[in-house]
């Protein structure tokens, strides 16, 4: 055991669990329980905005995954990282303030409600709710591998003891601190992440003695290392391109990033989160891949991509500053696993069983159903990863993409386009979702049609699936502008 | 029919806006990484150590983006209530 390293991420573990205790004593007193505990109560600021979709966002894959990848196919996947920027700006400008006004008028708390009231289906509902709880389930349980894993080249632990360990620290403070312990300690991860990969990049620029030293290095083991097409050269413009879908402009369509849309106080943060998400999204994604690329020359021979950088970490940083910069990982890791594990249980509790099992359960039944659902949940994903999966970013990038394919037209279209109607967002749904699987199934046997990545052909049809059926069936012009009468 | 409240056709312009930036971040990224980095490796020239390519297309195309969205926040954006009206 290594303490040097282990005692300052105590520290900052016992840091997150005082603001997720220090939320909870604020949800006690709260006069609407549902409204603060799966949103904050609509009143987050500019920079715990940014921070907390910037460390939603950026997950195991970006800080382990990611990395580990760049370390193997060199700048062509800096690149393809690269194409993240966009989500900085792009998710708040276009669903921006219409998303806001909209949510308001409609009382929505979460992205279900937002659909349920547009569309006027319980249809919708059930499919939306059927997905999120799906293809989240599967991204949990990739974020927990990549906890664990984490705990356990750190600890010497066990796999298993690790991911213990792990599981239990993220449900104390998810379950009794809902969403604004949540977004609070996405902050503080935010900046721990920020300055994180800051310090490892120059530690690692260093150790390999200068950038131009290491990309003589690079260009010596193999010359594609440097160029855009990866080691192998099988990295096309088309596929790194297609990304821009995926990671870029796809990430509209995430649940858990569309409902941080719905939290701010006013347009003020928004505004501000806006700029300080694109810098940060920008500084984190640039920094970790690069150090993923530097650390190839630094330490050679890595065979498992996930532990580069905790390898690489301890390699050139004293213990205790290493410590520190893995809480980096560590935080972006807890922080995508509690705003996913909230937004599954508000869809169970929130859009199925306050809709169809019980709309006139008291506050009380409420808190408890939310707490108890919650806890199950993580019970469930612990035990879904215990015998975890090879491949951590491939689990995460499938749950992205069925999400994206499901969610991103019914979300914009029903925002800005007055001819969508129900039959569009189901048909749309039902596309998406079931292209994207068919797809991804075709694309392991035959390698990626048309070259490009599984989410982009399953986001076009079901465009055009969203587009006839609204069109085709009952077609009706929404009004906007009427407020909803209460 | 009434006419479109105020407060969508600022949020309408200002998703357009983000529309075009994408847009324009996507051509810079694209252009820059396989404008340059086609080339042989042996051609490529190096900027702060890095290969050109990369640093146009991510270093470059991404200082550049940050500041457009900056400007573009201050001096396109407008700030209206998300509340509805209480008057009507």
């Amino acid at each position: 055991m290594n303490y040097a390293v282990l005692v300052p991420m105590i520290v900052f573990l016992l840091v997150i669990f005082f603001i997720g205790y220090w939320s909870s004593r604020k949800l006690s007193t709260s006069s609407n329980f549902i409204s603060d505990y799966f949103l904050g109560g609509r009143e987050l600021g500019g920079f715990v905005l940014a921070m907390t979709m910037v460390a939603t966002y950026g997950s195991a894959s970006s800080f382990l995954g990611g990395p580990g990848t760049a370390y193997t196919m060199g700048f062509g996947w800096v690149l393809l990282a690269m194409a993240q920027v966009v989500t900085g700006y792009f998710v708040l400008m276009i669903l921006g303030k219409k998303y806001a006004i909209m949510a308001r008028r409609y009382k929505a708390i979460t992205m279900i409600d937002f659909l349920k009231s547009r569309y006027n289906s319980s249809a919708v509902v059930l499919l939306s709710a059927f997905s999120i709880i799906v293809f989240l389930f599967s991204a949990m349980a990739a974020q927990w591998i990549g906890g664990a894993r984490l705990v356990e080249s750190l600890t010497g632990l066990s796999y298993n003891s690790a991911l213990f360990l792990f599981a239990v620290s993220v449900l104390v403070y998810v379950t009794i601190g809902g969403f604004r312990a949540v977004a609070l300690t996405d902050a503080v991860q935010g900046a721990v992440m920020l300055v994180g990969t800051l310090v490892l990049l120059v530690a690692v620029i260093s150790a390999g003695g200068g950038i131009p030293n290491i990309v003589n290095d690079l260009i010596n083991e193999n010359p594609n290392l440097v160029t855009p097409y990866g080691a192998t050269g099988d990295l096309t413009a088309a596929y790194v391109s297609s990304f821009w879908i995926l990671v870029g402009v796809g990430v509209v369509g995430l649940p858990q990033i569309a409902v941080r849309a719905m939290s701010y106080k006013n347009s003020r943060s928004m505004h501000r989160a806006l700029i300080i998400g694109t810098l940060v999204t920008g500084v984190i994604m640039l920094n970790m891949h690069l150090i993923g690329v530097f650390a190839r020359p630094v330490m050679p021979g890595i065979e498992i991509g996930d532990k580069v950088i905790p390898l690489i970490a301890l390699e050139t940083l004293p213990p205790w500053v290493a410590g520190i910069v893995l809480a980096a990982p560590m935080a972006a890791i807890m922080s995508t696993v509690d705003s996913l594990l909230l937004l599954v249980s508000s869809s169970i509790v929130k859009d199925v069983y306050l809709n169809y099992v019980k709309p006139d359960a008291t506050i009380q039944t409420i808190k408890r159903i939310s707490f108890g659902v919650t806890g199950v949940l993580g019970v469930i994903v612990f035990l879904l990863a215990l015998n975890p999966p090879e491949l951590l970013i491939f689990l995460n990038l499938f749950a992205f993409g069925g999400l994206e394919a499901a969610f991103i037209w019914p979300i914009v279209l029903g925002l800005y386009w007055k001819w969508g109607n129900k039959y569009g967002a189901i048909a749309s749904m039902a596309t998406g979702i079931s292209s994207y699987i068919a797809l991804h199934f075709y694309n392991l046997e035959n390698g990626n049609l048309f070259g490009v990545h599984t989410v982009t052909m399953p986001v076009l049809l079901s465009l055009a699936a969203f587009v006839v059926f609204s069109l085709l069936i009952d077609r009706k012009a929404y009004q906007y502008n009427v407020p909803t009468l209460k | 029919m009434e006419k479109t409240d105020w407060r969508f056709k600022i949020a309408h312009k200002e998703a357009w806006i983000g529309v075009g930036l994408a847009l324009f971040n996507f051509i810079w990224w694209f252009g820059f990484a396989y404008g340059l980095g086609s080339r042989p490796v042996d051609e490529y020239s190096y900027i702060f150590g890095l290969p050109d390519w990369f640093f146009y297309s991510c270093v470059v195309g991404f200082l550049l983006i940050s500041v457009l969205v900056i400007v573009v926040v201050h001096f396109f954006f407008t700030e209206v209530p998300f509340d509805e009206e209480e008057d009507s």
